[in-house]
């Protein structure tokens, strides 16, 4: 491509209305917002409607649950890589705390089900966080790889110490009183999450972790200590992730060794980098191409895991910036080819 | 007695699947995720050879490895060449390809019946009162004669020079006019030679299973990090200190704990001393 238009190249220009609103005279105009607030209500109300949109096939309402659960995930994932600048590969890591620690509650202490799921998500984190804290100096490559050996390792030795109902898991979870619910707090707290975190990494403590991930000795030079910040972003990532983990345990009625499995690794990086890193948002578009697709291919047993592995491969190689970004430049902005 | 011998062995087996892990981080600093697949897909390859179109045994060996091979290398022209540098990128990528290859084989190739590759030799002899059988002594002395010969080739010939050379200052190679491209793909063709080596001598001890690649994949992790990676006689002294953890554990705790022992070594060695027993200790590369 680069040989055919050697003397040419892409400029790119902000679309009028991207600049107009940008500064706080948006509001003085109905085009000027909904410019701004289109995309945004689009995937709103997109998601809340999907259910109804799905009520003639149940499949594929239990498919949107397990789309929200990795989009949580997900979002954690890219908060945790393109904000605090921890590569964490080990998402089973956090399915799985929460979904152990929300089964136990449920049928050891006898919490219902509205209880269990906010503590496995508070709890989780905590754990999550505490196991994690030693890695925490390390930086990228060693942190990658350590991450992802905790989920291996956590359920090798439930394995090995037949703690926690061992190979089989835990049985006899309250289910949600229906799909409807099931579905509906999911999609909340998925909406929640993502324009909670979009606010969070605009404020200053947001700043910090931009910090910690650009220049670490900048921070520590000012005085600040980098493994708390890193500690409270694997907390926020990780909460997320036992949140989800939570109620999958809830969904299944059921958590067991499967849950640290590496489906829970490797779909919410996919995602990540279909939808496109750093958005937020994108990997939950990520989750919503990604997961279907799974889905369909699911009658061909494994071959569904190549098949996502080669969208990854494919989009880590040839479009690393990911759709939404992708999306976003076309949507604010005009691009033509110039002579040079 | 039986601890020594099987200690040997597994150790042997052990430094076997970390070889070519180690020798394309250390020249190409590319961690190769994509290892386990390599080495089950030789296995496999040469299962096809030998069973389905008949060839004899040698053939079918060396027409395994070179194809191995020449996947490696061209994962690396086709694929990773485009990612060099972003090492996140090369995990995910390298591992996605991996993915891919394991996934893809237990769906089109190994389902349904039991694959196994037969042994060089057969029957066993005593060794101090430990019977143990001739694949098992010919991978402990295959594995020996494959370390003598990468040494060899490293520091004795002109490709083994210039990936040395590649390996421990990359700029100063490239201003001798060593292709640091064509080195890579040397190096990813040569660590997927490795495994297919590796897989074809341990492979006919046991039977062609597509977990057999995420296996080999946490073992070669695991010997690298605690050698350090990149760090040849490191690998080979870790794997020795895994390979015994592995078999004392096996006798005294039970086989569950294998695979514990191998990830407990890898997250305690990040933690404590990231660069290994025998990296050089990069400090600000490694942990703030």
């Amino acid at each position: 491509m680069a040989k055919a238009h050697e003397s040419r190249r892409k400029e790119r220009l902000d679309r009028g209305v991207k600049v107009r609103s940008d500064g706080v005279y948006a509001v003085a105009s109905w085009r000027e917002m909904a410019f701004l607030l289109g995309p945004r209500l689009l995937l709103i109300a997109g998601l809340l409607i999907m259910p109804l949109l799905l009520w003639p096939v149940p499949y594929w309402q239990k498919v949107l649950t397990i789309i929200c659960i990795y989009s949580l995930l997900a979002i954690g994932f890219d908060f945790l890589a393109h904000y605090v600048g921890l590569v964490s590969l080990g998402g089973a890591l956090y399915i799985g705390v929460g979904a152990y620690i929300a089964a136990l509650l449920n049928t050891e202490m006898g919490l219902p089900l509205w209880a269990t799921i906010p503590l496995a998500t508070v709890l989780g984190g905590g754990v999550c966080t505490v196991l994690l804290w030693p890695c925490l100096p390390l930086r990228g490559v060693y942190f990658a790889i350590v991450s992802l050996m905790f989920p291996l390792l956590a359920a090798r030795l439930i394995e090995a110490f037949d703690v926690f109902g061992g190979t089989d898991g835990v049985m006899g979870l309250d289910g949600f009183p229906n799909s409807w619910s099931e579905m509906y707090v999911l999609i909340i707290c998925l909406l929640l999450a993502l324009f909670a975190l979009r606010r969070l990494v605009n404020e200053d403590v947001g700043l910090v972790f931009r910090g910690v991930k650009d220049n670490d000795q900048a921070v520590k030079a000012s005085g600040i200590n980098i493994t708390t910040y890193k500690a409270l972003g694997v907390f926020i990532a990780s909460s997320l992730g036992c949140l989800g983990g939570a109620c999958l345990a809830h969904i299944y009625m059921w958590a067991g060794i499967s849950q640290f499995a590496l489906d829970f690794s490797i779909i919410p990086i996919a995602a990540t980098v279909v939808g496109g890193g750093g958005t937020l948002a994108g990997p939950v578009i990520g989750c919503l191409i990604l997961v279907p697709i799974s889905e369909l291919l699911r009658d061909f047993g494994t071959l569904r895991i190549a098949v996502y592995a080669l969208i990854l491969m494919a989009f880590i190689v040839f479009k690393s910036e990911g759709l939404m970004s992708y999306g976003s430049r076309k949507y604010n902005q005009f691009e033509h080819w110039v002579e040079i | 007695m039986d601890i020594l011998i099987y200690g040997v062995i597994n150790s042997a087996t052990l430094a076997l699947m970390a070889l070519g892990f180690t020798l394309v981080y250390g020249v190409s600093r590319l961690p190769n995720f994509a290892h386990g697949a390599l080495y089950v897909l030789a296995g496999y390859i040469c299962w096809l050879l030998l069973n389905r179109l008949g060839l004899p045994y040698i053939l079918a060996i060396a027409l395994a490895l070179a194809l191995v091979a020449v996947v490696g290398g061209a994962m690396y022209q086709l694929i990773l060449v485009r990612i060099r540098g972003m090492s996140i990128s090369e995990i995910i990528a390298s591992y996605a390809i991996g993915l891919a290859i394991l996934e893809g084989l237990r769906w089109g190739g190994l389902k349904g019946g039991t694959f196994t590759l037969p042994s060089f030799l057969d029957g066993s002899v005593d060794i101090a009162g430990v019977s143990v059988d001739f694949q098992r002594i010919l991978v402990v002395v295959l594995g020996a004669l494959l370390v003598g010969l990468l040494y060899f080739f490293v520091n004795h010939t002109r490709l083994g020079l210039a990936l040395k050379g590649m390996a421990q200052d990359e700029r100063a190679a490239l201003t001798l006019g060593i292709d640091s491209d064509r080195m890579a793909v040397a190096s990813m063709a040569l660590g997927s030679l490795s495994a297919a080596v590796a897989a074809l001598i341990l492979l006919p001890l046991g039977s062609i299973v597509v977990e057999a690649g995420y296996h080999v994949l946490i073992m070669a992790v695991a010997v690298c990090i605690v050698g350090g990676l990149g760090s040849w006689t490191g690998a080979i002294l870790a794997a020795f200190v895994i390979g015994f953890a592995q078999i004392l554990t096996t006798a005294y705790l039970g086989a569950h704990f294998q695979v514990v022992v191998a990830i407990l070594a890898i997250i305690l060695t990040l933690i404590l001393r990231p660069s290994g027993l025998f990296g050089k200790q990069k400090e600000l590369e490694e942990r703030v």
